[in-house]
């Protein structure tokens, strides 16, 4: 009897306890041992000579010009990526909300892109994108507009990144967008036609605040993401030309094999910014979704 | 007039299913082009003769079984080890209080929130320190604990009545049979959810493996896919896009068969 009572207290602990040796073996160890590995100069052959410098990493960091121009290319990334793709998710969310057997082949379709890897979406418009005898450029020139070097010049393959990742995301949104359009009561919008109210005034009034609070949630998720962008840039531009395109992550990646302390540190830089990035998110969000 | 504006949207709507399907049919009908009608001005839209020899040259590139080999089985472990791991956690969470439970699930939550692309390097020196680098236990073990699955299935088995398990247990039924005959077949939707969210997020997984492996062994199709344009040259993009075409095909005849719950998955792992 007794012995049974001791295993019911246990029990719980005994059924998480796979599941925290994962949390706590891969994700806080590591957390912790990468702030402490930001504070030395590691040595990856001879690890007892590896060093404690305290926040040298840190001041070499926040002085060196290259980690702003990565920080500078990762805002940029972001910002384009997230404008563009809520911008015209909400606007095909918009136009392909009601039911109809089309709007759902269109809806699977450009959600398509989303199940696919980066690595295959990367190659494919690196084809698209190719000067010479890529389709994009063929379609430029055929309606006489100039074309473009794309992923080959520091101008504009910033811009083409963002391209294919709006390209990327725009199906995964706009499914969540719908999901969000459809489940406002369609007696809000038969009461405002009854108010003769216009289609400009029932969107702004009506159906953008109602779905604010996802929207929100997707402005989070994006901005999160983005910052976390590698594959694209890793396979697509190896950071280039010029540094043009290297991202935060990218940065990290090309210094863990020899400055190891230094890219940890660099890591530690990224994990406040998105620690940031999601504390002011949700501080916005929990006002935010109180009108619901 | 309406006529016409039926037509016009449709076209419209044409148009944007184009723009994101297109480029998947320019990959298929690339990958059994030749050179030559590569790089033929204007286009060649559909290949004079297909040339199945791509496939073959693309597969030469490199030890391809292997990667598919090591696709496959990383893709199922992982599915398969978080099952075991995930459906006695969520039960624990869902069904028992216990001193501590706020603490650990709020463990949970973090770890969905530290991404991988923070936490790679120091990962890395301790999975080397152990000597599993050579193997495809790196790409594996890390993702044994999947916080979302827990989470979600929590949230499923919370909604199981509780009057349920009661009786069950009236009829001496253990804590593990509750688990095999009720929960898991209650739950059936969400464990479909989750393992399908698993096998897309893993088959197409690149960042992990490019910085877990070191050696042609070990490496997934993603990474076999992506060094093809290193091996083949950056103009033979006919071979490229062969290859590119393997990594395809198998999700997307996933995706025709199983799209609403794809769609499904996506979402739900979206609004939480």
């Amino acid at each position: 009897m007794d012995k049974k009572l001791i295993w019911e207290r246990i029990r719980p602990y005994v059924m998480v306890l796979p599941a925290m040796t994962g949390i706590v073996l891969f994700v806080m160890y590591p957390v912790l041992y990468l702030i402490k590995l930001s504070f030395y100069k590691y040595n990856l052959l001879n690890k007892d000579k590896s060093k404690f410098i305290g926040l040298d990493n840190f001041t070499q960091i926040f002085t060196r010009e290259d980690f702003y121009r990565t920080l500078a290319n990762t805002v940029v990334y972001t910002v384009g990526v997230v404008v563009l793709t809520m911008a015209i998710s909400l606007l095909i969310a918009v136009w392909l909300n009601k039911k109809g057997r089309f709007n759902a082949v269109v809806q699977a379709g450009i959600f398509t892109p989303h199940i696919i890897s980066i690595v295959s979406i990367a190659l494919v418009w690196m084809w698209l994108m190719e000067p010479s005898h890529g389709i994009l450029n063929f379609l430029l020139k055929s309606v006489g507009l100039p074309t473009s070097q794309w992923l080959q010049s520091s101008k504009t393959a910033m811009i083409s990144i963002i391209i294919v990742s709006v390209w990327h995301n725009i199906g995964y949104y706009t499914l969540i967008i719908v999901a969000a359009l459809q489940s406002i009561p369609p007696s809000i919008y038969e009461a405002a036609a009854l108010d003769n109210a216009s289609k400009s005034k029932m969107f702004f009034k009506i159906t953008l605040p109602l779905i604010s609070p996802q929207l929100f949630f997707i402005l989070i998720i994006m901005t999160i993401g983005s910052f976390k962008v590698f594959d694209t840039v890793k396979i697509m531009t190896g950071g280039g030309p010029n540094g043009a395109t290297t991202t935060l992550v990218y940065y990290i990646y090309e210094f863990r094999t020899n400055s190891i302390g230094y890219a940890s540190a660099t890591g530690v830089v990224l994990m406040a910014i998105i620690a940031l990035l999601t504390f002011i998110y949700f501080r916005l969000l929990s006002k935010k979704v109180h009108y619901q | 007039m309406k006529q016409v504006r039926r037509t016009l949207e449709f076209l419209l709507k044409a148009i944007v299913l184009l723009v994101f399907v297109f480029p998947f049919l320019w990959m298929i009908s690339t990958s059994l082009q030749t050179l030559q009608e590569t790089l033929r001005f204007p286009p060649t839209w559909i290949p004079a003769s297909p040339q199945w020899m791509n496939f073959v040259t693309a597969m030469n590139a490199g030890p391809f079984l292997t990667y598919a080999k090591n696709s496959v089985i990383i893709t199922f472990s992982i599915i398969v080890l978080q099952m075991i791991v995930m459906i006695p956690a969520a039960y624990s969470f869902a069904k028992y209080r216990f001193f501590g439970k706020e603490i650990l699930f709020s463990m949970v939550l973090l770890a969905f929130m530290i991404p991988g692309q923070v936490t790679f390097i120091p990962v890395y020196l301790m999975l080397a320190d152990w000597g599993l680098i050579k193997t495809l236990l790196p790409q594996i073990i890390p993702f044994m604990s999947n916080a979302f699955g827990i989470f979600l299935l929590r949230q499923y088995f919370m909604q199981i009545p509780q009057e349920i398990i009661e009786s069950a247990r009236l009829d001496n039924a253990g804590e593990f049979k509750i688990i095999r005959k009720i929960m898991i077949p209650m739950s059936m939707p969400a464990l479909a959810t989750i393992a399908l969210f698993s096998f897309v997020s893993h088959w197409n997984d690149y960042f992990w493996p490019l910085v877990m492996t070191d050696s042609a062994g070990v490496r997934p199709l993603t990474m076999g896919i992506a060094m093809l344009r290193e091996t083949e040259g950056i103009s033979n993009w006919h071979v490229i896009m062969a290859g590119n075409v393997v990594l395809v095909v198998p999700i997307l005849i996933v995706y025709v068969f199983a799209s609403k719950q794809i769609v499904r998955a996506f979402v739900y792992s979206g609004i939480k």
